[in-house]
């Protein structure tokens, strides 16, 4: 991925941060009110337990020898968006510190809080991406498949969608009542809708063409309390699908890199695979989708958080063969490359082979696999058994994955 | 994926790793180094190590174009990249690595105009297109960018573009390899030759190793089993006495190199009477810069340069690891305050970095922490 790609600017969004304010105030359309939220206090301590969602106890992170990535930036470079270690520095020394609080500080894909009796999920996203639409795919439905995955993902069913825009000046209007249709069918086919919106407009220059920031709630489902407090070493590790097709797509879509490839991103909603999961309640333990950084930062991610260890299976991981060409010649790691519409799921190892089952009885799933699994050893850390014999650490995301030079 | 699955095969990669525990001496350990850092990638990225057995040592070798580049040249790359007037190209991985205040990222991120470019000819393609603006391109890399540096310039001349230049950083192996061969801490049995370099330069090119280090070379492909394939045959040159030069690389490289790219380099380039390297010092006849018929593509000559002696950080071992005199994580800041986020030396931030490689895929092996 170079620099400038980044199909997923979402650092302060995936904890539920507001986003600063746009300057210009150039209109405003469908700018209703908001659904009012009953908001329980969410350091309530029933809420923490069924929600899901708890910090790990720091004696478990320390076994890890893990240090918390530090923050010493002076200023935001391309590196704090890509989903590595500047992203996890900046969102926990910076967002986390200023804007602390309970529910926040579980850093997951949605913030959880409580409406009367139900118990809701709280997720927004926000997309860049050049170019805006791609093989398999535009902004348009990135944005709404992005926050009904990152719903999905914490064990709640979607109910409805908020989308603003950020338009540059120059845009063509019928690019974007594309973009609008995409959408409407990604939101009829994920069955949600979007029930509000907001349009700010840019000069020229000063914006992306389009940027989208989608938001919603979801209804957590009561069969499942999924979060990384559930993992035991044994546990499986399936993957719903091929690795690293939208971040191959996007890179090769660009036209930067004079190479051809028939790549697809693979932008889809997940809530059907997540509902289809639900059914194995307490035995799914952890679901997440490896969006920004790929497979490898998402389960360091668990690593980190469990202080137990991920060993993958390298000749298990599905890649289509097109795409590891394209990583292979540009030197990309799939297991580093984005994904837009594939899950990582952690089940109970007696469930594993009907998980797998439930996955690939949906067309999204049909290639979904057992990568490997929860271990002791190496504590905090991903380790790959190579299909070549050897074995070795898959390390976090550092930076952005940057093409080789020869 | 064809092409690539044969040489990934497990099957003969347990074939060849028993028949090479059988070739050596127990107790007996042979140093062999590869000097190429796509070699060192390779080797971790797929658990090579796992596969050898104990009396095979591998030794990580300079052959990292990113990791040789001394501070005071990044430190000039930056000055370049902050004139207001430049458009300023570079190959990815020297983004990241860290001149003695900031790097190219920073750079960009204040203001400068750093882009990234995947061959010297998007960096020409820019200078057509910004008539206004004075295009540099960072030329980095030993033999095996250096003939496209080389033809980007002949270009440049024959449409007689004159707001192009080139920063020429190019560098040759030989030197170093003297280098590390004469250095008494450093002691080696045999050499992994690199692979893509000696496209260009053909595997005669490391004659002297033998003729005159009496050591043998095995120059290597990229794949694993190319790797374990090239390891095998230079234990066998050990183990029966023998010091030649051997190509396992022969889907790529010949014998003479590539005549034509060789005559390009030969055209645009000379050899300069020195070169700072880092961790070697300054080696004689060991960098290239652009011929008198060229000097007006030349940056060095376009801007005053501060071509300052910049040394390295004091706690950084970076030279030692360059010259194998230390494994990456024998150096005292590995892992600690040198990490990849934030690389005190180069060889933690190049792709093809010993330490690099060693953090990302090694730690395991090595037991240090996440």
């Amino acid at each position: 991925m170079t620099p400038q790609d980044l199909s997923r600017y979402q650092v302060p969004t995936e904890a539920g941060v507001p986003l600063p304010e746009m300057p210009p105030k150039d209109g405003v359309i469908a700018a209703e009110p908001a659904p009012l939220i009953d908001e329980a206090p969410a350091d309530d301590a029933s809420t923490a337990n069924t929600a899901g969602y708890q910090v790990p106890p720091a004696r478990e992170v320390s076994r890890g020898g893990r240090r918390r990535p530090r923050l010493r930036d002076e200023r935001i470079t391309l590196a704090h968006g890509a989903g590595g270690t500047a992203t996890h520095a900046l969102v926990e020394e910076l967002f986390l510190e200023e804007l602390r609080n309970p529910a926040l500080e579980q850093l997951g894909d949605a913030g959880l809080v409580r409406a009367g009796v139900e118990r809701l999920a709280l997720s927004t996203d926000s997309f860049v991406v050049r170019p805006l639409a791609f093989p398999g795919g535009d902004i348009g439905e990135l944005a709404v498949n992005g926050t009904v995955n990152d719903l999905s993902m914490a064990g709640a069913r979607p109910l409805a969608l908020s989308a603003a825009f950020v338009l540059e000046e120059g845009l063509e209007v019928e690019e974007l009542r594309r973009y609008a249709r995409s959408m409407a069918r990604a939101a009829a086919a994920a069955n949600v809708q979007i029930v509000t919106g907001d349009t700010k407009v840019v000069e020229h220059a000063r914006g992306d063409g389009l940027q989208i920031t989608t938001a919603g709630i979801g209804l957590l489902d009561e069969r499942v309390s999924l979060g990384p407090h559930n993992v035991r070493a044994g546990d499986a590790v399936l993957v719903s699908g091929t690795l690293a097709d939208h971040g191959m797509a996007v890179m090769v879509a660009r036209g930067e890199l004079a190479l051809e490839a028939e790549i697809r991103s693979d932008t889809a909603p997940l809530n059907g695979l997540a509902n289809a999961l639900f059914a194995l309640g307490p035995a799914l333990r952890w679901l997440r989708d490896p969006t920004r950084g790929g497979l490898a930062t998402t389960l360091n991610e668990l690593a980190q958080a469990t202080g137990l260890a991920v060993r993958l299976d390298e000749s298990a991981l599905p890649v289509r063969p097109e795409v590891a060409a394209a990583c292979e010649i540009l030197g990309i790691d799939p297991l580093y490359a984005a994904n837009e519409g594939k899950l990582i799921a952690v089940v109970a190892p007696e469930r594993a082979d009907e998980a797998l089952r439930l996955l690939r009885a949906h067309q999204i799933g049909a290639e979904a696999a057992i990568v490997g699994a929860v271990a002791p050893e190496p504590a905090g850390m991903v380790a790959l058994d190579t299909s070549f014999g050897g074995s070795r650490i898959v390390g976090m995301l550092v930076g952005d994955p940057l093409p080789r030079i020869c | 994926m064809r092409f690539v699955d044969e040489y990934r095969d497990p099957e003969l990669a347990r074939t060849l790793a028993r028949e090479l525990a059988e070739l050596v001496e127990p107790g007996s350990v042979f140093h062999l180094m590869e000097v190429c850092g796509g070699h060192t990638h390779a080797i971790y990225k797929h658990g090579i190590m796992d596969l050898l057995p104990p009396e095979v040592d591998l030794v990580h070798g300079p052959g990292c174009p990113v990791c040789v580049m001394p501070l005071g040249r990044v430190d000039d790359a930056l000055f370049l990249a902050r004139q207001p007037d430049v458009l300023f190209t570079t190959f990815a991985d020297m983004m990241r690595v860290p001149g003695s205040k900031e790097t190219l990222l920073d750079a960009r991120a204040r203001g400068a105009d750093v882009r990234m470019v995947y061959s010297p000819l998007d960096a020409l393609e820019l200078a057509r297109r910004n008539p206004d603006r004075q295009v540099v391109f960072y030329a980095i890399g030993f033999e095996t960018t250096t003939p496209s540096t080389a033809i980007t310039l002949l270009r440049a001349q024959a449409e007689g573009i004159a707001n192009f230049s080139v920063f020429c950083n190019h560098v040759t192996i030989e030197p170093p390899l003297r280098a590390i061969l004469d250095a008494p801490d450093v002691r080696l049995d045999g050499l992994v030759g690199p692979g893509h370099v000696s496209t260009v330069i053909g595997s005669d090119a490391y004659r002297f190793v033998a003729e005159e280090y009496g050591r043998p070379v095995v120059v290597s492909g990229f794949e694993p089993l190319d790797i374990l394939q090239s390891i095998h045959m230079l234990v066998r040159q050990l183990v029966e006495g023998r010091a030649e030069v051997e190509n396992q690389y022969t889907r790529a490289v010949s014998p003479e190199g590539n005549a034509r790219a060789l005559a390009a380099i030969a055209e645009t380039m000379e050899l300069r009477e020195s070169f700072e390297w880092r961790g070697l010092g300054a080696l004689p006849r060991s960098g290239l810069r652009l011929r008198e018929a060229f000097a007006g593509f030349d940056a060095e000559l376009r801007w005053e340069l501060p071509h300052a002696d910049v040394p390295d950080a004091k706690a950084c071992q970076c030279g030692q690891v360059l010259r194998g005199a230390l494994k990456p994580w024998e150096c005292k800041v590995f892992a600690t305050a040198c990490t990849p986020e934030r690389p005190l030396g180069t060889c933690m931030v190049s792709s093809e970095g010993a330490c690099a490689a060693a953090y990302l895929y090694g730690r395991e092996h090595v037991g240090v922490p996440a």
